[in-house]
């Protein structure tokens, strides 16, 4: 059954879709060359791209992923047999301009699905319109919203852990091994309460207190006022940060304990993304620990795979480009869509994707799925996808930072990162 | 008789956009829904700015009360879309009267400044009740709440006939108004606020009725955003959404009942295309603004306007 009500002008679209399929018809001369043209056509991708605003900085590694991921896709044939292009397109980090930017790869640039956000906010405002479009929008944005049944059927993410998932895993480690006292310090907005009101409630499920929420104004760009409230008997001082004043933060956190007394800190690297951590004044961080979706120092068991991805991608084994040592990848996300463009690829090809009439069948092939084994498509470890939730699961790191490099100390197992379905999509209609 | 020549212009261009609507590819035709909506926004901003001479650097806050208002009727209280379109029209009505009685006891520089303010005050009022308004991120209204009776505002064609009803009326209210007694009176005061007061009108309730008026605009364009497109977040009540309403009148031409629509076209399809060429879409579109102020000040329709089509409303 469909929710659509009305429509009060059934001819618009027909009277379109006749004049352009008479004219496809007459171009062709009605011969099946068409049909052979449109199977061996390539499959284009749309990427709704952060190339500018406040997630510039990660909009720059995911294209060079996004890049990297479809030359060696390529390499091995494409999907189905046919060449994959991706069209990028700036969505300013915006909301209402992601929306538009769907709008536009699908009807003005004819892509087959888009995939590629990061951002939440532009992820909650562009989902609706790839809902209304019928076209499969497959988010990198490790936000709960996909899992938590706030979108629609048509949005999915299969290429990295929600952030429900990744606080919930770590919260067993920090509690035993730092302490059960903690201090939350994260932006005071919907990412931000995220954190709060997940790891509140893992902390809690684990015997441990968070005792104090200290929540920074998005607008802030200093930081050091907000730091006095961190009561003195905080074991663990839980820090979370993103946009362009994090190194601001993490200097200024370094600065208001100097070299005295302070607790364990445990942060996520969200609040070191694309920042050296060699940088000035950060030498405090020696010593605390740091989550990671995937480490950003190559690490002594690295895998086969891992090398493969760093040297296709460009990045050295500090996590730096290449080309460039002072450019740093934002390295524990940027997987997402590497991982993400190749989910795309078994997804079409077990639709067996002919053109946009089968972009159904590729969201039910995809919520058919149950998971990703490690290897040269999915160098940053196994998954779990759930295809009632569009969700994926993977493993978690904890790094510490030793001899200014971040160590591993700790990966979680799959299952500390499950929770109850909030959602089956596979319930809505399309 | 004489034909009404400014409203005849005025209907030929719903005609054309209803046109519009049978003719565009389906890129353009959404595009053009989502600018007709921006553009009741903006012919709201331009009956304080370009009628009455209120430059004011805060009408998100009224875009933002109709947005919310709307929306959080639908996502918290599963109100009809009707009636969120209602009530987000009220409320960025009641909230411009609200702001305008305090902030009109101000003028020029002053009243930029507390506009601007009570924006963002606005604006952190969204984000500090996350709870409810999930903040930056902001909410989904749901396919199946956005319907008006039979008519389901998540389909496309449904979608721009109603933006075009609700362009329509808000133009035809513009036109009336600026050509009633009380639109001259507005005129009256951006000319010569002095001037108006000596003849006998009260300058605080004229300029206080044409701000609650552009609120009236602003929160109905505001309601008819987030029950149109499914999304209600705070970017859409930041200072950015303060600043381009401003931006589109500037640029079709302030004091003009179709300039704000004509610059929101125009700056719509500026940013698209430059954004396919450059990253600098921004320097584009700013570069174009300088070229505006320094060679064509009083807009495109106002520049027309100058030069011989005085008819022109």
């Amino acid at each position: 059954m469909t929710n659509k009500l009305l429509t009060p002008n059934p001819s618009r679209r027909s009277v379109l879709k006749g004049v352009a399929a008479g004219g496809a018809l007459l171009a062709t001369g009605m011969t099946p060359r068409f049909v052979q043209a449109q199977s061996s056509a390539p499959i284009k991708l749309g990427f709704q791209l952060h190339r500018t605003g406040i997630g510039a900085s990660y909009g720059r590694w995911y294209e060079r992923t996004a890049t990297a991921a479809l030359k060696v896709l390529n390499d091995a044939g494409g999907i189905n047999g046919r060449p994959v292009e991706i069209v990028f397109e700036d969505d300013g980090t915006d909301p209402k301009r992601g929306a538009e930017v769907v709008e536009k790869l699908t009807s003005q640039a004819n892509c087959d699905l888009i995939f590629g956000t990061l951002f939440s906010h532009v992820v909650m405002g562009s989902a609706p319109r790839a809902g209304e479009l019928k076209v499969p929008y497959l988010v990198c944005s490790e936000g709960h919203h996909v899992a938590s049944g706030a979108l629609n059927r048509w949005t999915l993410q299969p290429g990295i852990t929600d952030v429900k998932s990744q606080v919930q895993s770590m919260a067993p480690w920090v509690t035993q091994m730092l302490g059960k006292k903690v201090t939350m310090v994260f932006p005071d907005y919907a990412f931000g309460h995220d954190h709060r009101d997940f790891f509140t409630a893992a902390v809690a499920a684990q015997g441990g207190e968070v005792i104090k929420h200290v929540a920074v104004p998005p607008t802030e760009t200093s930081f050091t006022r907000y730091f006095p409230q961190i009561p003195s008997d905080t074991e663990v001082l839980y820090h979370v940060m993103v946009g362009p004043a994090v190194l601001t933060f993490v200097k200024e956190l370094g600065e208001f304990y100097g070299s005295g007394a302070r607790p364990q800190i445990f942060g996520f690297i969200d609040s070191l993304e694309a920042v050296n951590i060699a940088s000035p004044g950060l030498e405090f961080l020696e010593g605390t620990h740091f989550w990671e979706g995937h480490p950003r120092y190559k690490q002594a068991d690295a895998s086969e795979a891992e090398t493969a991805y760093r040297a296709a991608v460009g990045v050295d084994d500090t996590g730096a480009s290449v080309s460039d040592p002072a450019d740093i990848a934002t390295y524990a996300h940027m997987f997402s869509v590497w991982e993400t463009l190749f989910a795309i690829k078994d997804a079409m090809q077990a639709a067996g994707y002919q053109g946009p009439d089968d972009r159904q069948k590729v969201v039910e092939a995809m919520e058919a799925m149950t998971g990703f084994d490690e290897g040269n498509e999915h160098p940053q470890g196994p998954k779990v996808f759930n295809g009632k939730t569009h969700q994926a699961f993977g493993l978690q790191s904890i790094s510490r930072v030793e001899g200014g490099k971040l160590v591993r100390v700790h990966q979680t197992a799959m299952e500390d990162g499950f929770y109850p379905d909030e959602v089956d999509y596979t319930t809505q209609s399309f | 008789m004489k034909p009404d020549r400014a409203l005849v212009l005025h209907l030929g261009v719903l005609a054309a956009l209803l046109a519009v609507h049978f003719a565009a590819p389906a890129y353009h035709h959404t595009n053009i829904a989502r600018i007709m909506v921006l553009a009741i926004y903006a012919m709201g901003y331009n009956i304080a700015f370009g009628y009455t001479g209120l430059l004011s650097l805060g009408h998100a806050l009224f875009f933002g009360a109709g947005l919310y208002g709307a929306g959080l009727l639908v996502y918290h209280a599963g109100a009809g879309a009707a009636e969120a379109m209602v009530a987000g029209l009220v409320a960025g009505g009641a909230v411009a009267l609200a702001v305008g009685l305090l902030a009109l006891r101000t003028s020029g520089v002053a009243f930029m400044i507390v506009t601007l303010m009570f924006a963002q005050a606005g604006y952190l009022t969204v984000l500090y009740f996350g709870a409810w308004t999930r903040g930056d991120e902001g909410i989904v209204i749901l396919q199946a709440a956005r319907s008006i009776g039979p008519l389901d505002l998540s389909d496309d064609g449904t979608r721009y006939l109603v933006a075009l009803a609700l362009f329509a009326t808000a133009l035809l209210v513009n036109l009336a108004l600026v050509r009633s007694p009380f639109g001259r009176v507005m005129v009256a005061m951006r000319e010569n606020e002095e001037r108006s007061r000596m003849l006998g009108f009260n300058p605080f309730t004229v300029k206080l009725g044409a701000l609650t008026i552009s609120g009236l605009y602003a929160g109905l364009a505001g309601a008819a955003y987030g029950l149109m497109f499914g999304y209600v977040g705070a970017s859409l009540a930041s200072v950015q959404y303060s600043i381009l309403p401003l931006l589109y009148v500037l640029l079709g031409g302030a004091g003009t009942v179709l300039g704000p629509f004509l610059g929101a076209l125009l700056m719509f399809y500026l940013i698209d295309y430059a954004s396919a060429v450059t990253d600098a879409h921004q320097f584009v579109t700013g570069a174009a603004l300088v070229l505006l102020i320094l060679f064509a000040p009083k807009g495109i329709l106002g520049t027309l306007r100058a030069k011989g089509v005085k008819w022109l409303p």
